[in-house]
């Protein structure tokens, strides 16, 4: 009898269960956040990834900020004066402390631009900068090594950091400064910035929660969210639904195939937004000799149909692409667009005497990129028209990088977004003649080479004038669109979805970052 | 006994040894965790410092020492990502991994038997049919989906429009068809009650469980059907045997013969199989999880995956394999309690 009331008991309960009962109630200003990639550290110059750099602008202020439109907002810098060719002075905002109480001055800004200079991560990037110095307490001038036109986007990335707090020892006699990868360091598990949330608990992997800053400085801001619940929900589909049964309120990276199904949900919006993040292939040189006639990769081109991938593929979640700068960028060049032309391509494959084609070897991830697999495989559909065969091999991101990194393909995928947001950054990386000194084209996959490219990017990088800088970029863009250095297919859309009372329109940005100490939740 | 429990500890000791081997002989194929752990623009010469650091340019017989021997002192490693001893980082996940697979293991008992009786009893009666075909089709369907159905059901909701609204009954046929959805879909929740160490329990708040719910049925729908096919064969079997008739002959009642008699004997096989599939379910629980975003060993697994994360999947392999060991064991104790005929260590009494 005993036993029979019992489950009796649990089946009840099971489906009671199922039924009523009102969702985890939410006061109008906590604000629950699924994002895809999880928080890696919480030392900001561990790491430069997409989840640290959201963090920062969660805990930490930078001293400037992009704006939608590619401008810069002051943030903790609340002027700055170009002195001469290799000087700059920033204004520093008074008033603002940072999480610990102390007060946020030039100190700390020489010192976290000396800590981001060993931080291996950063390094590179902040390789132009000479010294850094405190003229008075809320005065810096930073000198660079050379003329650099991109200062300011640098300072995007700097975030000061509480000098005073990570100052000293720690209990165990290491010192709080130090920068550890993927070690136990005080600053991966301490924080003390000047931003608008404080991080009140973390479990890594599982969440982070974060409290509004009392004395945030930015009292103008017109953000009211007190609380954050931040959840990494990397699976897609479990992202989406997270959102549509009401679990988190604001959702990013939403998939292609799910834009459909949030568009017509109730009581939830779609935000899309044009990317930076360039998609595309790259030949290799080194080992296939008729990649390394023009015209045979002027053919590869014109075979491709980016404008049908990103239809078809993408259901419209990109931009089709015909150079590395999307739009807002100094370099962007609006003539340069896709020039899918199947007859032509034919053409230069016979006029270049490969009419009977070959065949190559291709690779590409699986779980990098938007449907990057698919896309692959429909660039490979759309090279056997001109007679080239593709053999394509895709795999994971863990496989593919190790991979791609010795080089021993025909033609590779690659993703590229500049870390300074700025067209110089792709051609370095991506298409400069290898040079192993110094680090330039380091994901020039196909060991492409043209001098007089590099030559103007070069001379580019050191012009301060940013309107004539401007012009030598789109003029690279203009002569690397003509030699076909990089297969270009499209930019990435990025797809933030929310509840329709989270106003995040104004919040998110194409840099992929939003701002959400600005974010409003109406009640 | 103790003969039987240092035997196993030897077998304990030479799995943990192959296991260890083959994790660290597959790590080369996982990738490269160095990748993972910096920035894109990293020169090469940065991603080699620190591959140096952490070790992995060395040959695989000094990694694999160097591992061995740390181990055997109890140090599996620190984790890239969670940047905490592996141990650490799996203890963290274990007991929200342990509840989920308690939850699903509860739900099995307690429909697995009264069904499986019942359709061993009337197997000819329509309510028995139903529930073995419904079984086969269980049985059928991969742990993702029934987990993917049931979120949408259940968590978001689906409203029906199949039949026409402006009609009474069509009306009514479509709110009953229709679902509100709002059982959590992801993860345990925000209320739980710390008990005691990493252990924080879903079971003590009602939000708690109702997190548990959704993940605990997707994870028992691929054992249930299993349980009420074996209950249901192994009962008819046993009401087939000489006492039973015997009993029914003296005169029992007929539900003594059923659930005293026939039953004990019938859950002999049962708990031998159950014991080898909680193991199993600490697998399944992989895909469970990963979808319903239960921050368990098994999501932690997939994502250590993903990140190339070596010592974490080296630990964890081992873990699990410990688990394996230790169920068993369990099982075979029990079964010496249930069944005294039964000799653990095989030698004649």
């Amino acid at each position: 009898m005993n036993f029979k009331k019992k489950l009796l008991a649990s089946i009840i309960g099971t489906a009671m269960a199922g039924v009523a009962l009102a969702p985890l109630a939410a006061s109008a200003e906590t604000l629950r956040v699924g994002y895809a990639a999880d928080v890696e550290t919480l030392d900001v110059h561990e790491q430069l990834s997409g989840g640290v750099l959201r963090f920062s602008h969660m805990s930490f202020d930078p001293l400037v900020r992009w704006t939608k439109d590619f401008q810069f907002e002051p943030r903790l810098a609340t002027a700055w004066e170009q002195v001469d060719d290799t000087h700059m002075r920033l204004t520093l905002r008074e008033g603002v402390t940072f999480h610990s109480g102390n007060e946020f001055t030039a100190k700390d800004v020489v010192w976290t631009l000396e800590r981001l200079k060993e931080s291996p991560d950063y390094r590179a990037i902040f390789e132009p900068i000479e010294s850094v110095e405190a003229i008075d307490d809320y005065t810096v001038e930073i000198t660079t090594t050379e003329p650099y036109p991109l200062l300011l986007n640098l300072a995007t990335y700097v975030f000061p950091m509480d000098s005073e707090f990570y100052t000293g020892e720690t209990e165990n006699g290491g010192d709080k400064a130090e920068i550890v990868k993927a070690g136990n360091s005080f600053a991966s598990r301490n924080v003390s910035g000047t931003g608008p949330f404080i991080v009140t608990d973390r479990r890594q992997g599982v969440r982070v929660d974060f409290e509004r800053f009392e004395d945030y400085w930015d009292t103008e801001s017109p953000g009211n969210v007190s609380r954050i619940i931040l959840t990494p929900i990397a699976e897609n589909a479990s992202r989406v639904a997270a959102l549509l049964s009401g679990g988190v309120d604001f959702i990013d990276a939403v998939p292609p195939n799910d834009l459909d199904r949030i568009r017509e949900a109730d009581g939830v919006d779609l935000i899309e937004i044009a990317g930076t993040r360039i998609i595309g292939f790259q030949l290799n040189e080194a080992r296939v000799e008729a990649f390394q006639d023009p015209r045979v990769r002027q053919a590869v081109d014109l075979a491709i149909n980016q404008e049908g991938i990103v239809d078809r593929l993408m259901r419209g979640f990109a931009t089709p692409a015909g150079q590395f700068s999307p739009a807002g960028y100094s370099g962007h060049n609006p003539d340069l667009v896709p020039r899918y032309d199947l007859e032509r391509a034919q053409e230069l494959m016979a006029e270049a005497g490969y009419e009977d084609g070959f065949s190559v070897d291709m690779i590409a991830p699986n779980n990098r990129y938007v449907n990057d697999a698919q896309i692959a495989q429909a660039v490979a559909n759309m090279l056997s028209r001109i007679n080239i065969d593709v053999n394509l091999r895709t795999m994971p991101l863990a496989q593919y990088w190790p991979e791609y990194d010795t080089r021993q393909s025909d033609i590779a995928m690659l993703g590229w977004h500049s870390d300074t947001e700025d067209t110089a950054n792709f051609f370095q990386y991506l298409s400069f003649c290898i040079d192993e000194e110094s680090g330039v084209g380091q994901y020039n996959y196909g060991d492409y080479c043209n001098e007089e490219i590099d030559a103007l990017v070069t001379a580019a990088d050191s012009e301060t004038d940013l309107e004539k800088r401007g012009e030598m970029l789109r003029e690279a863009e203009a002569m690397l669109y003509e030699d076909v250095g990089f297969i270009t297919l499209h930019w990435q859309n990025l797809g933030y979805a929310a509840r329709e009372n989270v106003n995040i329109d104004p919040v998110v940005n194409a840099i992929d970052f939003p701002y959400l100490g600005d974010l409003v939740i109406e009640r | 006994m103790i003969a039987f429990l240092i035997k196993r500890l030897m077998h304990a000791i030479v799995v943990m040894f192959v296991i260890s081997v083959l994790a660290f002989a597959i790590q080369d194929n996982l990738g490269d965790p160095v990748q993972q752990m910096v920035g894109q623009s990293v020169p090469e010469s940065e991603r080699e410092a620190l591959r140096e650091r952490l070790g992995l340019n060395d040959p695989f017989l000094v990694q694999y020492g160097r591992f061995a021997k740390n181990a055997l002192q109890g140090d599996f490693g620190y984790s890239y990502f969670y940047r905490e001893p592996a141990l650490e980082v799996i203890a963290r996940h274990l007991p929200a991994t342990l509840e989920l697979v308690f939850a699903a293991t509860l739900l099995i008992v307690v429909f697995s038997v009264p069904v499986g009786v019942y359709s061993a009893i009337k197997p000819r009666s329509p309510i028995s049919r139903f529930f073995m075909g419904a079984s086969i089709i269980g049985i059928s369907i991969p742990v993702f989906l029934t987990a993917i159905v049931l979120i949408q059901i259940f968590a978001i909701g689906v409203t029906v429009t199949l039949f026409p609204d402006n009609t009474a009954w069509g009306a009514w046929l479509n709110s009953a068809l229709s679902t509100q959805g709002n059982m959590p879909s992801f993860g345990r929740g925000y209320d739980l009650v710390h008990v005691a160490g990493h252990w924080d329990t879903n079971l003590a708040s009602w939000d708690g469980i109702r997190h548990l719910v959704l993940p605990a049925i997707s994870l028992a729908s691929i054992m249930l059907p299993l349980f009420i096919r074996l209950i249901r064969a192994e009962m008819m079997e046993v009401l087939q045997s000489e006492y039973v008739k015997y009993a029914r002959a003296k005169g029992i009642s007929m539900r003594r013969v059923y659930f005293v008699h026939a039953l004990k004997n019938t859950m002999l096989p049962v708990i031998t199989v159950g014991g080898v599939q909680i193991g199993t379910m600490v697998a399944y629980t992989i895909l469970t999880e990963t979808v319903f975003q239960w921050p368990g060993m098994g999501l932690m697994f997939l994502d250590a995956i993903n990140r190339a994360d070596i010592p974490l999947i080296v630990t964890y392999l081992m873990v699990v394999g410990i688990i394996f060991v230790v169920t068993n064991t369990i099982v075979d104790l029990i079964y010496g309690l249930v069944n005294p005929t039964v000799k653990l260590t095989g030698k004649p009494a």
